[in-house]
């Protein structure tokens, strides 16, 4: 998108509201606490700060792009309006059944996450259809009708509707709306078959009652920023950031708030694209990792990997199925319960465990000094010499390394026998290892090697720890670009306009009904398209497709995207081709017999995106002396090392700096290990790379020993 | 390998349990069996060059927890150390050597490393279809419930025995899909191998002795340490149960010493005429399994962890059914184990252990065909439909059980919409089933209605495999029972728990699933609890006055504002 005049980001976070304004390729940053209570007042102040930094006018803001925490923490803290479900009959329980096991095996005392509407507030009508969507039993209209007058007088304000195969046939839906419509003018209503047209009742019920719930809150909190921006002299466009990583228009954010659960870690993922694709990168880790948690992306061809489901507010140690499931397209993320804050113990077995436990910003880590007794990620870090005491955030917080030490001697190293520093190795050994096992896990489910990848590596922490996750993964090279601290609100600004349609439909092959394809996917483009169109885009729209294939009898569908010839085309035997060499390649050999079926059905609109410079090369490189030295701990070699230290800001472009060596900037320290060394790039970014080429060509090899 | 650090092994033993889940993820992602992918029937284990288990996946089966540990044992002896080469794989389906009926494939894999064996790699799936009479409790003997694979050689140094392949082939009724699944977990085991053998390298490890030497010490040692904190103890834990044709006693008699726990099933009921009898390996796992939540639920499953855990029960009884007998639903009563368990384990160690719960998993398979007393329609369609449903979990000392949530088995239910994507079948009615969880201090967990028929022109049998239908799961502490199972037809035609039943054209079965039993006495329950209970109908205005004693005045004005939409206070 070409956009003259300055734009602003902003991402509302959990802790910090970011605000970045842009113009002329300048970027302007500033970090507010998030105001709770009245989210839109962070914003404004951040605004306002960014402009008189920039020098320009609240009122030559040309486009406001946002995204917020907002819609999650309202599904997580219970906050959603007073919501009714209207559901099929013998079918009232879907969402509190789930799928009827439990996510944590050993636990006797297990409790299940609550649903989001308790069992008094879902209602049933007598109606049925089934799975080819023919009606077994029609809905009468009058029960409708006496029941909207009993959800009226129960002071709903918003109602979902989620009917049994309704993605295949929506008729009945669209008769319950009507009559709500005419009976409960005002309350909001939202469609299974709108929100989330996909096979599976949990999952697509939960998705809209989910949206429902939100609805109130997102849509008054929406107009309200609204005119507060108007009154402060913002009278731009405002568009949302989604889920999926790119952006929509007020209104459909409004009427499918939904789609906004987890836009700011998108907006991460989307400012990882973009550095990829100005370096020209087509195969990236984005690797996120703050005080709580730590995200992995895989980025391939600038573009964010997506799934269709992921699971929010999970209640039990971020254990799979321990939270409720969101189907909707969404930027395909692992997230682990490994941060700076991430807690550290020694188990039964004479293991250490790191996290998903945090110290928190209160009492924080023991090196915080404010009477944290366990050891914390940054308490290792800081024993490991990874981190100055005396320079942390700029010199802005006085760390106490003696109360680390302490309490990595007390949790640890009193129990297996081991000093302070080799327990602090040992902690951040192990954190390593489960990020480093997480990003497998998500490569081999995507049937990816991690070897030919390089990491971007942003948040507080990452830098941290980019280096010797690169070791145990065998990447041999990592960005970390200027301006991580707020990488989400400057993604924001990079997204495009976007929105991905998606249909339940199964069809085999054998059975391929051309007209019926070409039908389908024209009604799902003219859906995503038209949601571009509203955000007052003229120009080219781009569409992407994809159909989620598998053999008949399988369970589990992967993605297959087709160009918009081979889409339009229609042609059986190409898009089995298609799904056989997607197949290959996650699984190693295709499966003789079966045949092969199309179950969902995706089209996403897009506007081009913005041509992106490339950032040109560096003519020459010049070592850099050496200023200061420290010591730290290379986990790599097991031992500690001398190494230099510098400023990040005294690193002009082209600047070379070899390993073992501390880079310190305000927000964070990049550590390169003896194995690495790092040069300044003509955008500011830091390029960590491997020493010398290694020397076997064999994959696993080229993996370097581990403290031997 | 002395310079090995500490830290080193950490992260090890770290990787390899990562290894196995991803290994096990594999197999989830390639299988075709319903029951592995959505049910998630399956275990994968890696396991040192003795055959020794290192970790093993925590997946939706309890079942395979001992099973998959004994397996390599038996692969190592029946194929011969010496006749052990690279490029091998193996296979078997005995239930004595396997995990427990002939629905389950295992695989093996050895893994060399630099010319050498040094582990193997397991995995275990439970099929489709094997042939025989079909997944069912009806046969008298193991001959009759399909094809025995015993432990050979699949894959011999790279080339796949065709001679097997034919003759499974020739042998089962889903050819393809049995197939498709054998080699998903030929390509598990491979996928784990590969993540091995990067590991060893990145560690420049020639075997795995060190770390397998850091892991089980650690682990037994752990394991130790949690038996040596309880009192030593005997006591004896009984529970009668539906059976096929006859009541089942099940007996187990628990002594806890110095250095294990010793867990005999002496007095159990010998094994039935039909196919619901336990392989003792089955009975193993299950007895293991209750007691490792009770006693030592955080550490993980490897060979040390689990040797401490001794489990003995007399030949010929229904927990230890030797060959020839049917073992198909051996699920059944094995799923009924840690109940039993817990009943004498209560004795022990009181406040631990649940109340009884629906136990078995509520499962059926329903097998579609066009009416025969009527013209075929064209496109008539067959088909094989198993779903896999829970009853209501035990109340536990201070928590209310859970709402048609399995325990001890793990595994998930399948969406309606998509059992319905498989053929011709109608699930009418899947929900809660209220007054269904035994009354008590803490609630049972709720039970489930389904109703099931089929479309238009279309009949079926129905397979059921239920318990609890005479014997429902009894309280604990002064707590109430659970509801019992029921099953009927719509026109009210009696129909059995367990077995084959034909179900004409236009009839529904008509079923209510157990609930799980109370815990402590009825009048101790918080009157909040009961009166929101009530809003939530997860209890009727009777049970809430007669069992709880809530006035006629309450009941009212909780049941106008659960009307309302609220919930009381």
């Amino acid at each position: 998108m070409s956009i003259l005049g300055a734009r602003l980001g902003v991402d509302i976070g959990g802790t910090f509201t970011d605000v970045v304004l842009q113009r002329d390729g300048k970027r302007f940053s500033t970090k507010v606490l998030t105001t709770y209570a009245a989210p839109e007042d962070a914003i404004i102040e951040g605004m306002h700060r960014v402009c008189s930094k920039a020098g320009v006018q609240v009122s030559s803001i040309a486009q406001i792009i946002h995204g917020t925490t907002l819609a999650t923490n309202a599904l997580i803290e219970r906050r959603g309006a007073k919501t009714a479900l209207i559901t099929t009959e013998g079918f009232r329980d879907v969402i509190e059944m789930r799928t009827e096991s439990r996510f944590e095996q050993y636990d006797l005392n297990m409790t299940l996450p609550q649903p989001l509407l308790p069992r008094n507030r879902r209602y049933t009508v007598r109606e049925r259809m089934d799975a080819r969507g023919q009606v077994l039993i029609p809905l009468d209209r009058t029960e409708v009708e006496t029941l909207a007058d009993e959800l009226r007088e129960a002071g709903y304000e918003s109602v979902a509707i989620g009917l049994l195969h309704s993605y295949v046939n929506d008729a009945h839906e669209r008769m319950i709306h009507d009559v709500l419509a005419e009976r409960l003018p005002g309350v909001m209503i939202s469609l299974s078959s709108e929100v989330s047209p996909q096979m599976r009742e949990y999952e697509r019920f939960n998705t809209t009652i989910a949206n429902s719930y939100i609805k109130p809150l997102m849509k008054s909190y929406l107009v309200r920023l609204k005119g507060r921006l108007e009154a402060e002299g913002a009278s731009c466009p405002i568009f949302l950031m989604h889920s999926g990583g790119g952006i929509i228009s007020l209104e459909s954010a409004s009427e499918f708030p939904v789609r906004l659960v987890e836009s700011g870690p998108a907006g991460g993922a989307v400012f990882a694209a973009h550095i990829a694709a100005q370096h020209g990168l087509a195969k990236v880790l984005s690797f996120d990792m703050g005080g709580t948690t730590a995200k992995i992306c895989l980025i391939k061809n600038y573009t964010p990997k997506t799934a269709r489901v992921f699971e929010v507010a999970r209640t039990y140690r971020f254990k799979k199925g321990s939270g409720m499931p969101i189907s909707i397209p969404v930027i395909d993320m692992v997230e682990i319960g490994a941060g700076g804050g991430s807690l550290a113990h020694v188990d039964s077995m004479k293991q250490i465990r790191v996290g998903p436990e945090s110290a928190g910003s209160e009492p924080g880590p023991a090196c915080y000094g404010r009477g944290g007794k366990r050891p914390a990620v940054t308490d290792a870090d800081v024993v490991l010499g990874k981190i100055d005491p005396d320079n942390f955030a700029a010199g802005t917080i006085k760390l106490f390394a003696d109360e680390s030490a302490a309490a990595l001697k007390a949790e640890i190293g009193g129990k297996l026998g081991m000093g302070s520093e080799e327990s602090a190795w040992g902690v951040a050994e192990v954190v390593d290892e489960n990020m480093a096992n997480a990003a497998r896990v998500h490569a081999v489910e995507n049937g990816e090697d991690l070897s030919g990848y390089t990491m971007i590596a942003f948040g507080g922490a990452a830098p941290l720890h980019a280096g010797r996750l690169c070791e145990k993964l065998g990447i041999e090279r990592c960005l970390v670009p200027p301006g991580a601290g707020v990488g989400s609100a400057i993604g924001f600004l990079r997204a495009p306009f976007s929105f991905e349609a998606n249909r339940t439909l199964f069809m085999r092959l054998s059975r391929f009904d051309t007209q019926r394809v070409t039908r389908l996917f024209d009604e799902m483009e003219l859906e995503a398209t038209r949601a571009v169109r509203s955000c007052g885009w003229s120009g080219e729209i781009l569409t992407d497709y994809k159909v989620y294939m598998r053999y008949a009898g399988q369970g589990w569908e992967i993605p297959v995207m087709l160009t918009s010839e081979e889409a339009r085309s229609a042609d059986p035997s190409v898009i089995l081709q298609r799904f056989e060499h997607e197949y290959v390649n996650l699984f190693g050999r295709t499966v003789r017999g079966p045949e092969a079926e199309i179950t969902v059905w995706s089209v996403n609109a897009q506007t081009p995106a913005t041509s992106v410079a490339p950032v040109e090369a560096l003519s020459v490189t010049r070592p850099v002396a050496t200023r200061t030295a420290r010591s730290f701990f290379d986990a790599g070699l097991g031992k500690r090392v001398e190494a230099s230290a510098h400023d990040r800001d005294a690193l002009p472009a082209g600047s070379e700096v070899s390993g073992p060596s501390i880079i310190t900037e305000d927000e964070t320290t990049i550590i390169l290990p003896s194995s690495r060394l790092a040069v300044t790039l003509n955008d500011g970014c830091i390029d960590i790379r491997l020493q010398q080429a290694p020397k076997a060509s064999h994959a696993a090899n080229a993996k370097e020993a581990a403290h031997v | 390998m002395s310079e090995i650090s500490k830290v080193a092994y950490q992260v090890m033993w770290n990787r390899l349990i990562s290894v196995v889940e991803e290994q096990a993820q594999a197999l989830i992602r390639t299988s075709f069996s319903t029951s592995v992918r959505e049910a998630g029937d399956l275990s994968a284990g890696v396991y040192n060059e003795k055959g020794l288990m290192l970790a093993q996946a925590v997946t939706g089966t309890p079942g395979h927890v001992n099973a998959m540990a004994d397996a390599v044992a038996h692969f190592i002896r029946r194929i011969g150390r010496d006749n052990i080469c690279e490029g091998d794989v193996y296979i078997t389906n005995n239930p004595w050597e396997g995990t427990g009926h002939l629905h389950d494939i295992t695989i093996v894999s050895p893994s060399f490393h630099q010319k050498k064996l040094v582990g193997f790699f397991a995995c275990t799936a439970h099929v489709v279809d094997v042939g025989g009479r079909g997944f069912g409790a009806d046969a008298n003997s193991v001959y009759e419930e399909g094809l025995h694979i015993p432990i050979m050689k699949f894959v011999d140094r790279g080339t796949v025995n065709d001679t097997l392949e034919m003759i499974i082939r020739g042998n089962v009724r889903e050819p393809d899909q049995l197939v498709g699944d054998i080699y998903a977990l030929a390509t598990c085991n491979e996928i784990g191998h590969r993540r091995l053998i990067d590991m060893m390298v990145e560690f420049k490890l020639a075997d795995l002795a060190g770390i397998s030497d850091f892991i089980l010490t650690n682990s037994r040692q752990a394991t130790l340490d949690k038996i040596a904190a309880l009192p030593r103890a005997q006591a004896e834990g009984h529970m009668r149960i539906d059976g096929y044709s006859r009541p089942i006693d099940l007996c187990v008699k628990i002594t806890i010493e110095e250095d294990g726990v010793l867990c005999d099933w002496a007095g159990t009921t010998g094994v039935d005429k039909n196919g619901i009898n336990v392989p003792l390996v089955y009975t193993k796992a299950y007895t293991c399994y209750a007691l490792k939540c009770a006693i030592a639920p955080e550490i993980p499953n490897n060979a040390a962890s689990l040797e401490p855990f001794r489990i003995t029960a007399p030949e010929h009884t229904i927990v230890n059914a030797v060959w020839p007998a049917p073992v198909a639903l051996r699920h059944i009563i094995g799923h009924m184990v840690p109940d039993t368990i817990y009943d004498a384990l209560d004795k022990i160690l009181p406040g631990v252990a649940p109340a009884e719960g629906a136990g078995s998993l509520c499962n059926f398979q329903v097998s579609l065909r066009p009416r025969n007393d009527a013209a075929v329609p064209a496109d008539a369609v067959r088909a094989e439909v198993l779903t896999f449903n829970s009853g209501g979990s035990g109340a536990r000392p201070t928590l209310d059980g859970m709402n048609a949530t399995a325990f001890p088995s793990g595994v998930m239910t399948m969406p309606v919409e998509a059992t319905e994507q498989v053929g011709p079948v109608i699930v009418w009615r899947k929900e809660l089933r209220p007054d269904s969880g035994g009354n008590g201090r803490q609630r049972g967990g709720l039970g489930q209605h389904m109703e099931v028929g089929a479309w238009e022109g279309y009949e079926f049998d129905m397979q059921a495999m239920f318990d609890r239908v005479h014997h429902p799961a009894r309280g604990r502490r002064g707590g109430g029972a659970g509801a019992p199972t029921t099953i009927v037809l719509d026109d009210g035609t009696a129909m059995k728990g367990k077995g084959k039943q034909f179900v004409p054209h236009g009839r529904k079965v008509i079923m209510a699933f157990p609930g799980g039993a109370g815990y402590g006495a009825p009048g101790e329950r918080r009157m909040e609890s009961v009166e929101r209970d009530l809003a939530l109908g997860y209890i009727t205005a009777e049970i809430a006055a007669s069992e709880y004693g809530l006035s006629k005045e309450r009941v009212a004005e909780v049941q106008a504002i659960a009307r309302r939409g609220e919930l009381p206070r």
